[in-house]
């Protein structure tokens, strides 16, 4: 573990992937202390500001302080995509393992299902299913869990249908030994490497679709600070006052810049190369 | 006559960060003659490519010369900026490599290839061009050239497409060819004619030629001097027939002890010990620990080469006679218990779907058909013939990874082996075990030693961790392994070790019958004789039978008691090795035996008239009826060969008169090399 984070930093792109993404973390978790306004608190007297040595990246409509705002628009989206992303890689990759590995019709006939949810417009169902369910994370993680999980899955299983043509998964197969052991002791260890790539990967896209969702006005819910809803609520003073939309947008894109950086850098250091990483 | 490319004294090899040198050549002086072909061989990790690259003037990135010179055509070629160098490769030097349909373009036509080359290297015309395409497509003896240059590469068999990268080669009027394993892959006929071809090529254009191979076999048919690689110096170096037939280094000495031959059939003696890491520091001399003739000398002071006759050798004891290496006769113990028996398998990969049912398509023969043997206890049959003749796919199927679809397949007096492997029940499984061909492939790169040898333990034996790491130790023990490789991963081992490995977790199970795929293909022929005795002692020692693999007809001869050969998954022939290895051949085993090359400059092949590989048996009659020199007609190509019972248990599967086949000459016999036959329009 050591070793590979030497390795990360080793590369100049890995460097600033690993510090942009902890940067961002540490901001999530450190906002209340850092912040020095309230983000929710309005201010009457101090609407549109520019940025200042007061408020540092300027204030917007409400007089609310941007920096402050800023530093907490990450919580919820790195929070609830953090979690999407930890669900959309476990079942992505069991499920891709285990078609990848038993192959045949049940591989067939399962990947025309996820050929089916990989055609269908995404964005859209979630609207569906948060307009039934209603917005909050007990909707949004596990329905981003599941569809971004479909394409983990393609991924997985096009990296495992490889490793199981290998002349150890046949041994083991000669040998007699059950599917469970098969896809555990020879499959997984060999995926492993992958999946974490593939799952650092589908966390960034995450962030932009959970972004856009509470840019549509589906994922986080006003007064809460959020980088997707500040570029909506502002987006009209884009020509006037530019740095109420500037700032959450540098802050999201570096944010998954950041993370794509890493996730590139670990797939180089543990010797994946993009192609098979991304192979979508 | 003046040297074309001459090397002296290089050195070169990777320098680390802090400026230290880890040589991967040492010392290496060389030449190479217009018209002159120059073999050199060793074995994976001697530095042989790199010698060839560094020839052309070309290292490998990461590579700098650490001192010498290479020279061509008296300029030294790393003096020269890498432009001029790279305008010297392709025209006055050509690579040809091992891989030649990878290295064609597969959207470009040959013919556009070739065009494409001469555009590059002469100032010809387009029409001129059109016309030199075809004349150099017959040179290398395509048939039909004018229309060869129409197809694109994946229409041409691996043959075709070794002669097609030899017409690029030769476009730009190369003076020198360099040839890197330009063999290796290819079945032992395509082989063998490719190598005739070569031979003439050199003779009639009076190219030079470089060709590096890891098989003396090969490098006896082709090379008018060989130079014997070892951890990046060159042991010895002469005139073929010299070198192979008096060797004065004990490493060549050993190397061509290791071959197992025709001639002389028996485990051939192998070397002990591995060949020291690429790149390490060497004190004294670079074979002292594995040599048998090593004294103090050898381990403290490096041995400078010494001229003795046409040959330099770099020994300390080249003047002393060599140590003489004898092979073990293998004593079979075959009991008249049956082991496995086949009888009248079909086994086919393809499955008719219900479209072509409904179409009424004809399927296509099965991959397999009326495959039938018995193999006794203690016994070991070798199946043997080239690529697609369906010699794995038995092994598949009596593993249980494919199933059969005609036939009886059962293990002893009572057990069923027609059952694919997820419905054999355990003992079932435990008697038969599997050993594969590419042991890096075999073995789960991410599981330590322990694991890979518990994995049967466990399922076996209910053994448990401590139980099963007590069991893995012994079984190391057993293939001569320390046991500190119990914690160790794969990717630590080396290919020979690794190939051990597999051996203990077939023996783990104490199989009752070992199926062997090619287990010493992808070993170097030091390792492989080391593995091939290792087999024969486990055999010895636990009483297994084995089915024994291979495309090598002299590694299935020094390991079988019976022996079957197949082509195009049908039996040709079966019986006793030593009845199957002498006449009266089927006309099949009698074009493999031919194409046998032996590490002897003065045996020649006899080749077919022809080097096509077929892709699919014929629906119906004898399986070798397209290609068969002895072809009567009519009845070979719409019935079954009769199996035609010779001595002692020694059936022939063919329509010919046993006198016939009788007196087809001893394939061993040397023929006149001016007597190839040219190749027929295919």
């Amino acid at each position: 573990m050591a070793n590979l984070l030497s390795t990360i930093m080793s590369r100049p792109s890995g460097a600033i992937g690993l510090a942009l993404t902890l940067a961002h973390v540490l901001m999530a978790l450190m906002a209340p202390v850092l912040a020095p306004f309230d983000p929710t608190l309005q201010n009457a007297n101090a609407i549109l500001l520019a940025p200042s040595a007061e408020h540092w990246m300027g204030t917007d409509t409400l007089g609310r302080d941007i920096f402050s705002r800023v530093l907490h628009g990450g919580r919820l989206a790195i929070a609830v995509t953090f979690a999407a992303a930890v669900v959309a890689t476990i079942w992505g990759s069991f499920a891709g393992i285990f078609f990848g590995t038993v192959g045949g019709r049940t591989d067939e006939f399962s990947m025309r299902i996820v050929d089916a949810f990989l055609s269908m417009p995404w964005l859209l169902f979630l609207l569906l299913i948060i307009s039934i369910g209603g917005a909050g994370p007990a909707t949004i993680i596990p329905t981003l869990g599941f569809f971004y999980g479909v394409a983990v899955l393609r991924v997985i299983r096009g990296a495992a249908m490889q490793v199981a043509a290998r002349d150890f998964v046949t041994a083991a197969k000669a040998r007699g030994e059950k599917l469970w052991p098969i896809l555990s002791r020879e499959m997984f260890p060999n995926l492993s490497d992958i999946i974490l790539v593939e799952g650092a990967m589908r966390w960034s896209w995450m962030l932009l679709a959970f972004s856009s969702l509470s840019f549509l006005g589906f994922g986080a819910t006003p007064p809460t600070p959020d980088w997707g809803l500040m570029v909506a609520q502002e987006r009209g003073l884009l020509a006037t006052a530019p740095w109420s939309v500037f700032w959450p947008c540098l802050a999201l894109s570096s944010l998954i810049i950041g993370i794509n950086l890493l996730a590139d850098a670990i797939g180089k250091a543990l010797g994946l190369d993009r192609a098979t990483a991304m192979a979508v | 006559m003046s040297a074309l490319i001459k090397i002296d004294n290089l050195a070169l090899g990777f320098t680390g960060k802090q400026g230290q040198q880890a040589p991967i050549l040492r010392g290496i002086s060389l030449e190479l003659r217009q018209g002159e072909t120059l073999g050199i061989v060793g074995e994976s990790g001697s530095g042989k490519s790199t010698v060839a690259l560094a020839m052309m003037g070309y290292l490998k990135p990461g590579l700098s010369v650490f001192s010498g010179s290479a020279r061509f055509d008296g300029q030294d070629m790393f003096a020269l900026p890498e432009r001029q160098r790279a305008a010297l490769r392709g025209s006055k030097i050509a690579l040809i490599p091992q891989n030649a349909g990878q290295a064609l373009t597969p959207t470009l036509t040959i013919g556009a290839q070739i065009d494409e080359a001469l555009r590059l290297h002469t100032p010809l015309g387009a029409s001129d061009r059109k016309a030199r395409v075809i004349e150099l497509l017959s040179r290398v003896r395509l048939p039909s050239p004018e229309e060869m240059a129409t197809r694109y590469p994946h229409e041409l068999s691996g043959g075709q497409q070794q002669r097609a990268a030899v017409a690029m080669a030769l476009a730009g009027q190369a003076r020198a060819l360099l040839l890197d394993e330009p063999t290796t892959g290819l079945d032992v006929t395509t082989q063998a004619h490719i190598l005739e071809f070569l031979r003439k090529l050199a003779r009639e254009m009076g190219v030079a030629m470089i060709y590096v191979s890891h098989d003396l076999g090969v490098i006896a048919r082709v090379a008018d001097r060989v130079a014997v690689m070892y951890a990046g110096q060159i042991a010895e170096e002469g005139p073929t027939r010299d070198v192979l037939r008096a060797p004065k280094h004990p490493y060549t000495a050993g190397l061509i002890a290791s071959i197992p031959k025709l001639s002389d059939p028996g485990i051939p003696a192998s070397m002990p010990g591995v060949p020291p890491n690429v790149g390490s520091s060497i004190n004294g001399c670079a074979f002292a620990d594995r040599c048998p003739l090593a004294q103090a000398i050898c381990r403290s002071e490096a041995p400078v080469p010494v001229t003795l006759g046409a040959t330099r050798a770099r020994c300390h004891f080249a003047e002393h006679p060599r140590v003489t290496h004898e092979t073990t006769r293998r004593v079979p113990q075959v009991s008249s218990d049956v082991a496995i028996e086949l009888e009248n398998v079909a086994i086919s990969y393809s499955q008719p779907g219900l479209l072509d049912r409904m179409l009424g398509r004809t399927p296509p023969p099965p991959t397999v058909e009326r495959a039938g043997f018995t193999l006794h206890k203690g016994e070991t049959l070798g199946l043997v013939g080239e690529s697609g003749s369906g010699k794995s796919t038995i092994l598949r199927a009596i593993a249980g990874l494919v199933g059969a679809r005609a036939g009886q397949l059962s293990l002893g007096a009572n057990g069923d082996l027609t059952a694919p492997v997820h419905k054999r029940d355990r003992e079932t499984l435990r008697r038969v075990q599997m050993i594969f061909q590419n042991a890096d492939a075999s073995l789960n790169p991410r599981q330590i030693i322990g694991e890979i040898l518990g994995a049967p333990l466990r399922l076996y034996f209910n053994l448990n961790r401590d139980q099963a790491r007590a069991r893995a130790t012994e079984l190391l023990e057993q293939v001569r392994l320390p046991a500190t490789c119990l914690d160790r991963f794969p990717g630590q081992l080396s290919g020979g070790e690794k190939q051990r490995v597999g051996v203990a977790r077939a023996f783990a199970a104490n199989p009752e019958v070992t199926l062997c795929d090619e287990v010493t293909s992808a070993l170097d022929v030091s390792v492989q004789a080391a593995a091939l005795a290792l087999l024969t002692r486990l055999q010895a020692e636990n009483g297994s039978s084995f089915i024994f693999v291979s495309h090598d007809l002299a590694v299935v001869r020094a390991v079988s008691d019976r022996v079957a050969v197949l082509y195009q998954g049908r039996i040709c022939e079966i019986g006793p090795a030593k009845e199957v290895y002498a006449p009266p051949y089927h006309p099949y085993t009698q074009a493999l035996m031919g194409a046998v090359l032996e590490p002897d400059p003065d045996i020649a092949p006899k080749l077919l008239a022809d080097d096509v590989t077929e892709k699919a048996p014929p629906a119906t009659g004898c399986p070798f009826q397209r290609r068969c020199p002895m072809h009567m007609g009519a009845q070979c190509d719409t019935r079954v060969p009769p199996a035609r019972m010779m001595a002692d248990g020694h059936l022939i599967h063919c329509h010919q008169h046993p006198d016939n086949l009788m007196s087809q000459t001893d394939a061993k016999t040397p023929a006149p090399v001016e007597n190839i036959p040219e190749l027929t329009a295919g």
